[in-house]
């Protein structure tokens, strides 16, 4: 296990998620409608899930203010608890706010697969643009010759990358701390 | 209504954000590169996402049966509380620009401020938001120098751009009565703290880009007051067309 694997997990105790054991593979088949390979727990979106009366109170977080998705999310949310016997109250929570910190080492796997860059720092775009600093890798050949294309990119999450090598363009997962 | 000045006090936060988000939507499709175009879309999702927290908040504290959409859709144009700033038109890239960047530099030192509000909602929707936000003011600050100190024609519109602004950078820092009165219970932000940091920060930014700061003393102020400028009336009109052609439609 490599230093910041452990320190990833470490983040994750700290942030004080509250997920009732029997939810969580129910939860984890539910995925982000934008980027279908990762599922919401890998995301981090889901801050609680617990079963009071019969009924289960989940809360999530958007990744973005105006991220379109968290409606379908909390809807598929209530669906895939509903196929499992259970009913469900979905609330939308801001407090603490979402960070890319919270995307879990298996969902940075699955994004980098998918053919987004998972996020490094804070400062990595800005370093590429205006120090020239090569540090994201691209997803499709591994060269780390890439340059920011754009800052803003698909959706409000990700900006625009493209290999200088292999010529693909591809999405980074701008880092939100 | 229990606390009719919070209400105002939110509504003139968010007002801002609304009406600056709806005129960069208008740039969908238009905008002058496929790049450009696609990042003031975004900052314009980015603000309405935040504009849907500060309503919904406001809708509760209002206690009737109004919604998020009644108070986004359905207000008189007095009724709207954004600075004449963002209300301003999209005439050409470089005003579009200076208009984001004149707003973003108040917008990050408000909301640095607000995280510290005694009222846990508002605390909360500015912590989430800054991330946003200071994305957006390193986007329209590096646009703002990559024109002023690009071409000959760049720095002419950038610069023309700046001038016609500066006059509605002063209502920012007026204080409103609703802003006193939730001030003094910790709730809001003291705007008045906040002038002299933005001119630095603003003139410094200019300066590196080449462009002289304005020098005109003469300010335009009402938005705050529901005063606008002509420019108003044609932007509701387009932003309630739906919901007063089809009262209470639904997507």
């Amino acid at each position: 296990m490599t230093l910041s694997v452990v320190e990833e997990i470490f983040k994750m105790i700290q942030t004080e998620q509250n997920i009732d054991k029997r939810l969580h593979s129910i939860l984890e088949q539910v995925s982000d409608p934008e980027i279908p390979v990762l599922s919401i727990m890998e995301m981090g979106v889901v801050r609680s899930a617990i079963i009071k009366n019969d009924v289960v109170k989940v809360q999530i977080t958007p990744t973005y203010s105006g991220c379109p998705a968290m409606d379908v999310i909390g809807d598929d949310i209530k669906k895939a608890l509903k196929e499992a016997g259970y009913n469900s109250e979905i609330e939308l929570i801001l407090a603490p706010a979402w960070t890319t910190d919270w995307i879990t080492p298996k969902g940075r796997k699955a994004l980098e697969d998918y053919g987004i860059a998972a996020p490094l720092n804070a400062e990595a775009d800005k370093d590429v643009l205006l120090n020239g600093k090569r540090m994201v890798k691209c997803t499709n050949c591994g060269s780390q010759n890439t340059r920011l294309v754009s800052q803003f990119g698909s959706t409000a999450c990700k900006a625009q990358f493209q290999c200088g090598d292999c010529q693909e363009p591809f999405d980074y997962f701008k880092c939100l701390k | 209504m229990k606390n009719e000045n919070l209400y105002k006090y939110i509504l003139g936060i968010a007002d801002n954000s609304l009406i600056l988000g709806q005129r960069l939507g208008a740039l969908t499709g238009h905008g002058p590169s496929l790049e450009t175009d696609i990042a003031c879309t975004n900052i314009s999702l980015d603000l309405f996402g935040q504009v849907r927290s500060y309503y919904q908040y406001a809708a509760k504290i209002k206690g009737d049966d109004s919604t998020e959409d009644d108070i986004a859709f359905l207000r008189r144009e007095r009724e709207y509380l954004n600075v004449l700033l963002v209300e301003q038109p999209n005439t050409d890239f470089a005003y579009t620009i200076g208009r984001q960047f004149l707003f973003d530099v108040y917008h990050l030192l408000f909301l640095t401020e607000l995280q510290k509000s005694h009222d846990v909602t508002l605390s909360a929707i500015a912590i989430k938001s800054i991330k946003e936000v200071s994305y957006h003011q390193r986007f329209s600050s590096d646009w703002i120098k990559r024109l002023g100190d690009g071409t000959e024609e760049s720095r002419i519109k950038m610069q023309d751009a700046i001038n016609g602004l500066w006059t509605y950078t002063d209502e920012l820092f007026h204080q409103t009565d609703a802003d006193k009165a939730v001030v003094e219970e910790k709730i809001g932000v003291d705007v008045t703290t906040l002038k002299d940091k933005y001119y630095d920060t603003v003139n410094a930014i200019l300066t590196e880009a080449t462009l002289d700061v304005p020098e005109s003393k003469w300010f335009q102020k009402g938005g705050k007051k529901g005063i606008h400028t002509e420019h108003m009336g044609y932007l509701l009109s387009d932003l309630q067309y739906m919901q007063r052609t089809y009262p209470n439609m639904e997507w």
